[in-house]
């Protein structure tokens, strides 16, 4: 059983604590007496008959019948599965939406049900290369599948495969891929990374179309969604979705919801370090931090990237349950919470924050400096329960370099949102009137989304929004070690050093603030009391 | 020239004279222990006397215990990474598949022995499992080998030990002495391959599978891993004189545990329904092999039961979808035209 999350008050001892900074790492002193650094909880230990467990789950649902129950012949299927956006990194094969999938077909294959087509849940991400798709299902379940038109992705503008099920009383329309809405039953199969996944959100986005979508994911919603990894109820955008999902089961198919949640082993054993609080490094582990970040400091940034994205994480399962979406996800946010919870006493005037080389929408690609606004203001910020690390008016600094670096094959709209919207507006709400109705509708982001492996041409104003709260939160943000004019187009002030930044900051926050540093990875929510 | 050769012959002669002179003093010397006789000898046999039989140290008495010890496990070692594991690239290029199915065995620590249970067609067969068990387990493997081919050499038996770290087992009637020994390596952490056909194929399909994977998986406890090969018995079946290179296809099932109050006959039909469904799975795809699978359909590894030409027909359909079939075509000859 691993320790659970710790606070530690920075004194004089302390020794300097892990930044990420993108494809590499810091050391950084943070002033005594004033500073916290909020360390995760050690991984809880994987369960140990894993498949043991999956088909467990199967056979014993939670407000619904068992799987074998609900199959028979003749019936039309649909199995939806979590795109690659999570787990971060990937994880080492066999994935667990293999293990699940597999243990699904099983029955499905034992209840003689032969019309059965697997989905990959996008919503409006880029469609998964062969080998994501490959590594997330494993070559069995691609080799049986693909080949015959049984496995694709979902495709959010293909209007002729989309259906209506219903309107919420708020105007919501619910809209959502055509053969799960015909189906008899829909099983989603989901990874709960972080609270924030999972429930009604699987299918309502993971299925649906850009007009569905609009309904909560803009400007507004993301301001007023004030928590969105705590409690619900302080979330515009979860209560949007479960409007939805009232509408999804009143009106829409039969639901057999699986939930997964995953520890947070999350770096292998060469990347011990980065898991570990810096006074119990070992002298292997300070070896290795040298040894890594010396070396990377030489790589060309091309060679850095390819080697992070290369680690296959060995994070495992923890949990698995089955059966009525709501029942389900309750179980599976008390388990996400009994891995990432950290009780924290107060805000402060500072929050510190190591950017990583990864977000949910650069897997295998680049970081670019819209998603470092996103991971930041967006993710990170928001991993919190109650009230965020940093009071209202606070300052949140960042390291990382935010080179002016985009993917044009995942990310082309990216790139004519930097160039084209930011430098008119950083305001969400604004930027959402003006310029989201265009790019939402260009036919050659339509196309590359459709055809090749391109976001949607709105999701960079997407993932604008989602920083939307913790930029209004925030009194000034900072980014440190980033290229200073791509910094200050994303509205944010350069910094060159961590004392720089707390130089700058000082205009807001005065000449003594409170500082707390999260220290992430590993994945942690802070329960602020 | 000829004086040289007139002297030498003399002294030859001389020479032969002092030998003849040693051999009889050296006959003189030995008469008297010659005469001794028993006990100084070996006693006389006396006609009509049934001589009681020498206990025998070959087939399944063969002693393989020093091939299991460090130096010979080193040797192996070497012998596996070098020359096996080129030897098996270059003659059955082996595509693996399933590895990921034993996934939570090797996460566990220490690694549990397991029985691989595969398909039996070739010579090949044994290289191949070998080279493509994780590494995990290729550290303390044992072979069960059929000790009246393997064993009823000292040379081959030796060789068979350490090369193979084969272990010998009867094919027809297995002993207490053997299954007690087999158990007693897989409790202390030696994993097994057994072949449940009990032999190579001998026409080109399977074989009904014997009970020893089964009555060892439950006696020991240890899972039992199914393993389908397809391709090998093209390569160096049943008959061939010599190797044909050609390629393979080594597919992995999840590992199996006996159920409680699950006998040993019914254990060995699930094993035995497990590597068909393998079978199936790597000529068709996994969808298809669940299915037929659930439905009880899985075309059976013994192959259709009619008369031994419908069969051998039958047999050439079936390789055609496996590996066998994806034989590189020979290069054309073209004839010297000047």
């Amino acid at each position: 059983m691993g320790r659970p999350g710790f606070v530690h008050e920075v004194d004089r001892s302390t020794p300097p604590v892990l930044f990420w900074r993108g494809e590499n790492f810091s050391l950084e002193r943070l002033p005594a007496g004033r500073s916290r650094v909020i360390y995760p909880p050690e991984p809880l230990p994987a369960i140990k008959d894993i498949d043991g467990a999956i088909r467990h789950a199967l056979l014993h649902p939670h407000d619904q019948d068992p799987l074998p129950a609900l199959l028979f012949p003749g019936m039309k299927l649909t199995i939806a599965f979590d795109d690659v956006s999570l787990p971060l990194p990937k994880m080492r094969r066999p994935d667990i939406r293999q293990r699940v999938i597999e243990a699904v077909l099983d029955l499905v294959a034992a209840a003689g049900v032969d019309d059965v087509h697997i989905i990959a849940a996008l919503g409006l991400h880029r469609r998964m290369h062969e080998y994501e798709l490959r590594h997330a299902l494993g070559d069995r379940v691609y080799d049986a599948f693909h080949p015959r038109g049984m496995l694709y992705q979902h495709d959010a503008e293909d209007h002729d495969n989309l259906e209506v099920i219903g309107t919420t009383d708020h105007g919501e329309v619910l809209e959502i891929n055509k053969r799960a809405a015909d189906s008899d039953l829909v099983i989603y199969v989901n990874i709960n990374s972080v609270s924030m996944d999972g429930g009604w959100k699987s299918i309502t986005t993971g299925l649906a179309s850009y007009k569905c979508l609009s309904h909560h994911h803009n400007g507004e919603t993301l301001q007023n969604t004030k928590s969105l990894m705590g409690h619900r109820e302080h979330s515009a955008l979860h209560t949007s979705i479960w409007r939805l999902g009232k509408v999804l089961r009143d009106h829409g198919p039969k639901l057999f919801q699986i939930e997964t949640t995953l520890n947070t082993d999350m770096f292998p054993e060469q990347y011990a370090f980065i898991n570990k609080r810096e006074w119990e490094w070992t002298a292997k582990d300070r070896a290795t931090y040298l040894g890594v970040s010396k070396g990377l400091s030489l790589l060309p940034v091309k060679a850095r990237r390819k080697m992070f994205h290369d680690i296959h994480s060995p994070h495992q399962m923890t949990s698995v349950q089955a059966g009525e979406t709501s029942a389900v996800h309750e179980l599976t946010l008390a388990k996400v919470f009994e891995q990432q919870l950290v009780p924290v006493e107060g805000q402060t005037d500072i929050l510190t924050l190591g950017i990583p080389f990864v977000s949910p929408y650069n897997p295998d690609s680049v970081m670019n400096p819209v998603l470092v606004m996103c991971m930041g203001l967006g993710y990170l910020f928001n991993m919190y329960r109650n009230k965020p690390l940093v009071r209202k008016g606070g300052v949140i600094i960042m390291t990382h370099p935010t080179y002016r670096d985009f993917n044009p094959i995942h990310h082309p709209s990216y790139i004519d949102f930097f160039e084209q919207v930011l430098p008119d507006t950083t305001d969400p709400v604004v930027m959402g009137q003006k310029w989201e109705k265009q790019y939402a509708e260009d036919e050659w982001y339509r196309h590359l989304y459709r055809t090749g492996n391109a976001y949607h041409g709105v999701h960079p104003f997407y993932a604008w929004y989602w920083g939307a709260h913790g930029q209004q939160h925030a009194g000034k943000v900072i980014i440190v070690g980033g290229d200073a004019p791509t910094v200050r187009r994303l509205g944010f002030t350069p910094a060159s050093t961590l004392d720089d930044a707390f130089e700058i900051a000082s205009d807001v926050v005065g000449r003594t603030p409170t500082i707390s540093h999260l220290h992430v990875p590993s994945l942690l929510v802070a329960d602020v009391q | 020239m000829s004086d040289k050769r007139t002297v030498s012959v003399a002294q030859l002669r001389k020479v032969a004279k002092v030998g003849d002179a040693a051999s009889s003093a050296l006959q003189a010397a030995l008469r008297p222990a010659r005469n001794l006789g028993f006990p100084y000898r070996k006693p006389p046999r006396p006609k009509g006397v049934e001589m009681p039989k020498e206990k025998s140290t070959l087939g399944a008495d063969f002693d393989t215990a020093w091939a299991r010890k460090a130096p010979a496990r080193a040797v192996r070692t070497v012998i596996n990474r070098g020359p096996m594991q080129a030897m098996v690239r270059a003659i059955a290029n082996p595509e693996v598949e399933g590895l990921d199915r034993l996934t939570d065995l090797l996460e566990q620590d220490p690694v549990p022995a397991v029985i691989f249970a595969p398909n039996h067609h070739s010579h090949v067969d044994t290289p191949l499992v070998i080279s493509t068990v994780p590494e995990a387990f290729r550290k303390k493997l044992v072979v069960a080998a059929a000790a009246d081919y393997f064993f009823d050499k000292r040379m081959k038996g030796n060789l068979a030990a350490l090369a193979l770290n084969a272990f010998p087992i009867e094919r027809e009637v297995t002993t207490r002495k053997s299954s007690d020994e087999l158990r007693r390596l897989i409790d202390t952490g030696w994993s097994l391959v057994i072949y449940p056909e009990g032999g190579r194929s001998p026409d080109g399909w399977g074989q009904e599978f014997k009970g020893g994977a089964a009555y060892l998986a439950g006696r020991t406890g240890a899972p039992v891993v199914p393993v389908f090969i397809d391709g090998s018995g093209s390569i160096y079946g049943k008959g061939m004189k010599r190797p044909k290179p050609g390629a393979t296809k080594v597919v992995f099932g999840a590992p199996l545990w006996q159920e409680e109050g699950e006998n040993t006959r019914r254990f060995n039909a699930r094993i035995e329904a497990a590597v068909t469904a393998l079978g199936d799975e790597a000529l068709t795809d996994f969808w298809t092999a669940r299915q037929r699978a659930a439905a009880g359909t899985n075309p059976k590894l013994t192959g259709p039961e009619h008369n031994s030409w419908r069969r051998q027909w039958a047999l050439a359909d079936h390789r055609k979808l496996g590996k066998a079939g994806q034989r590189r075509r020979q290069r054309r000859r073209w004839p010297d035209l000047g």
